[in-house]
């Protein structure tokens, strides 16, 4: 069972799905996680993000659809069956059972007799070797995020499966533990699939984020790719902050999409549009806030040819240190965001001045403006919604 | 927004005027728990003490009691009703083993399956005791008469005879056997086993049931490596909530039972109340009292759940 081809560790989730009565909690969903992946299913709660982990390790019958671990068929395995572990969310440690029990509990479920050497391996990956024989509540939380991911990772799973593993940590130890884990699954090599609901951790361990919202994987890709191209105005918003401003089609040529906003033109290519695009229509131009330049009106013909241009008035603007965040209302939309690093700051930039905003066109992106263009804002809250 | 409102209260100056409301404040605890101590003393020290007394005193009704230090009235009742003794700790052991068997799987159901019985389940683990004791355990006396539908049932069944040989019950009758002694207990003492193992299972996170079995625990291993041991502090609680007045019940033997089933407890009456044979009562009591407390402190240590609770 442990000895199959080279993909024995994907994670294959065909059609798979979970209703709760009325309630949908996942819709049908395709998913597949190749071997040796940091993986992170992102979003915020209620999303179905747990739902589907949780049908993963066994501890969730699908309403329909087939989970897969490699070339085997786990739809139907109880969770004691499935080469799966978790880490829970408030870890789930044996309040009875000293640290050293804890690890060792998988292994002697399987009959393995000998475990003191494999335990103490384990237990010193995660640097709690001294604490072998102390009980989990003398513990921090710290600690006792390790062991729990310990006594998962001692059983050599297909793919472990983390379940906000890091909510109940604070902000400092949080950003510890992630670079810990991401240390941890290099080192083991094991496929990781990550539940959580902080837009950060999610990019800074994973090597692929699936976006889910509303029972739904919105998009998946790598943390810049999902970044940098959002397909959808919930990612584009759930995932940082993002300018969208509603504009008009104006004309078609090859790669490039011009749009009219607010009696300005931008330039979007054709590559970097999800909409579909007919004369006249409507579409969402995005814009990142770091990706904007500000230059005062005044100077307004040192803006280089070839740059997306809108003017606007800044209404506020607040001092961060590395950076200022200007709140800019223009006629092509209220309410936009540009942070400009702090290299050469201009005295001139304050509430009430009138501005020109500029940026190379290819950062552009471009969206169906079909869709609610607020979808994803409450979720930039970071410390919103730790119950999954 | 649960921070905002959490945020701790500024550090307290430390300064002089912080001192009388806490010097006004030091006595409170005590005048809180006067009426207890006193109830304390009236109803239980000021008895014991009694009691102790007459224990050790020697004479008779009519020419008075008077204190003479006579300890051999312990050693007497000790030669004379040690069966009771006996039985009593025996009756008593049966029926807490009979209630742990039967309350454990109910307060596991109600603990992790009941979903919305639970409440409707909890009320009527109760709704005995809206009945007065006498009456519930009169009620067992028809339940287990000789010609009643239960007794012809278990003697068609051949069950008298097994439990005959074992001689739990006689020929073909249950009642005023030992048997029906045990049942009574236990069917009286079974809330106070499900109670408290009721809320030592329902503090017992789900999600310690998920772990074990996504670590390869089959359900009855979670039980037997997580559940029950996790569900200690209930059940030496709900034994000792059982086995402490069941050893020194007299109401079962005494309307279930015969002379052969009679228990410490009916002694200890008969002497007090029909013999009038105090000294003797009294030192019985006494016995009584010491065995528990030595059998439980036993009991407590070797179960080892102080680390638990």
């Amino acid at each position: 069972m442990r000895t199959t081809h080279d993909h024995g560790g994907d994670v294959r989730l065909t059609r798979i799905s979970k209703t709760y009565g009325g309630f949908t909690a996942v819709h049908p969903l395709d998913l597949t996680v190749p071997q040796g992946t940091f993986f992170a299913l992102l979003g915020a709660s209620g999303c179905g993000k747990t739902t589907t982990l949780r049908m993963i390790a066994g501890l969730e019958e699908p309403t329909q659809g087939t989970v897969h671990l490699g070339d085997q068929d786990v739809t139907h395995l109880p969770p004691y069956k499935r080469p799966v572990n978790t880490v829970f969310q408030s870890y789930a440690l044996f309040p009875h059972l000293d640290i050293f029990e804890n690890v060792a509990f998988g292994l002697r479920r399987r009959g393995i007799k000998n475990v003191r050497k494999q335990v103490e391996e384990m237990l010193d990956l995660v640097q709690l070797g001294e604490h072998a024989r102390k009980k989990p509540h003398q513990l921090s939380g710290g600690q006792q995020q390790r062991v729990a991911v310990a006594r998962a990772l001692i059983n050599h799973p297909k793919v472990l499966l983390l379940d906000e593993p890091l909510g109940a940590l604070d902000l400092k130890l949080r950003r510890q533990m992630q670079l810990e884990l991401k240390r941890i699954q290099t080192e083991v090599g094991i496929t990781f699939i990550h539940v959580t609901h902080d837009q950060e951790e999610a990019m800074t361990m994973a090597d692929t984020v699936a976006v889910m919202n509303a029972g739904r994987v919105e998009q998946l890709g790598s943390p810049t790719d999902l970044y940098e191209n959002p397909k959808s105005t919930f990612v584009a918003n759930f995932l940082g902050t993002s300018n969208l401003i509603e504009a008009e089609v104006d004309t078609r040529s090859g790669d490039e999409i011009v749009l009219k906003a607010g009696g300005c033109k931008l330039s979007l290519p054709r590559a970097r549009c999800s909409a579909p695009v007919t004369a006249g229509g409507k579409v969402l131009a995005g814009i990142r806030p770091e990706k904007i330049s500000l230059t005062h009106a005044d100077d307004a013909g040192r803006v280089p040819e070839g740059r997306n241009r809108l003017t606007g008035t800044i209404t506020a603007s607040s001092f961060i240190g590395v950076s200022t965040q200007y709140m800019i209302d223009s006629p092509a939309c209220p309410g936009l965001e540009v942070y400009v690093q702090n290299l050469d700051r201009d005295a001139r930039l304050v509430p009430g001045a009138e501005v020109v905003l500029h940026w190379d066109p290819a950062h552009t992106f471009g969206l169906d403006a079909a869709q609610d263009i607020d979808a994803g804002v409450e979720g930039v809250e970071p410390d919103e919604g730790v119950a999954a | 927004m649960a921070a905002l409102t959490r945020a701790p209260a500024p550090p307290a100056p430390a300064g002089p005027e912080q001192r009388p409301p806490r010097r006004r404040g030091r006595l409170t605890p005590y005048w809180l728990l006067l009426p207890g101590l006193l109830w304390l003393v009236l109803f239980f020290v000021l008895p014991m003490v009694y009691q102790a007394s007459t224990s050790v005193q020697t004479g008779s009704l009519e020419e008075g009691y008077k204190v003479t230090w006579h300890f051999v009235t312990y050693w007497e009742a000790v030669s004379e009703y040690w069966p009771q003794f006996v039985r009593s700790v025996l009756y008593a052991a049966s029926a807490t083993v009979l209630c742990l068997l039967l309350g454990y799987p109910l307060a596991y159901l109600l603990a992790f399956r009941a979903g919305r019985w639970r409440n409707l389940l909890l009320v009527l683990v109760i709704a005995p005791f809206f009945t007065s004791f006498l009456i519930r355990t009169l009620a067992w006396k028809t339940i287990l008469a000789d010609n009643g539908p239960l007794v012809g049932a278990l003697d068609a069944l051949h069950v008298l005879d097994v439990t005959s040989w074992l001689g739990w019950t006689s020929g073909d009758r249950v009642l005023a056997t030992p048997l029906a002694v045990v049942c009574g207990l236990t069917y009286n003492f079974l809330p106070f086993m499900i109670l408290p193992l009721y809320t030592s299972l329902d503090r017992i996170d789900p999600r310690l049931h998920e772990a074990a079995g996504d670590l390869y625990a089959r359900p009855f291993t979670t039980f037997r490596k997580v559940t029950f041991p996790l569900s200690m502090p209930g059940v030496v609680s709900g034994t000792l909530l059982t086995f402490i007045p069941a050893a020194g019940d007299y109401v079962n033997a005494d309307l279930l039972g015969s002379t052969d089933t009679r228990m410490i407890g009916n002694v200890i009456q008969t002497q007090f109340l029909r013999i009038l044979d105090y000294p003797t009562a009294a030192a019985l009591s006494f016995i009584l009292m010491a065995a528990i407390l030595v059998m439980v402190t036993v009991y407590i240590r070797r179960s080892g759940t102080e680390d638990l609770v």
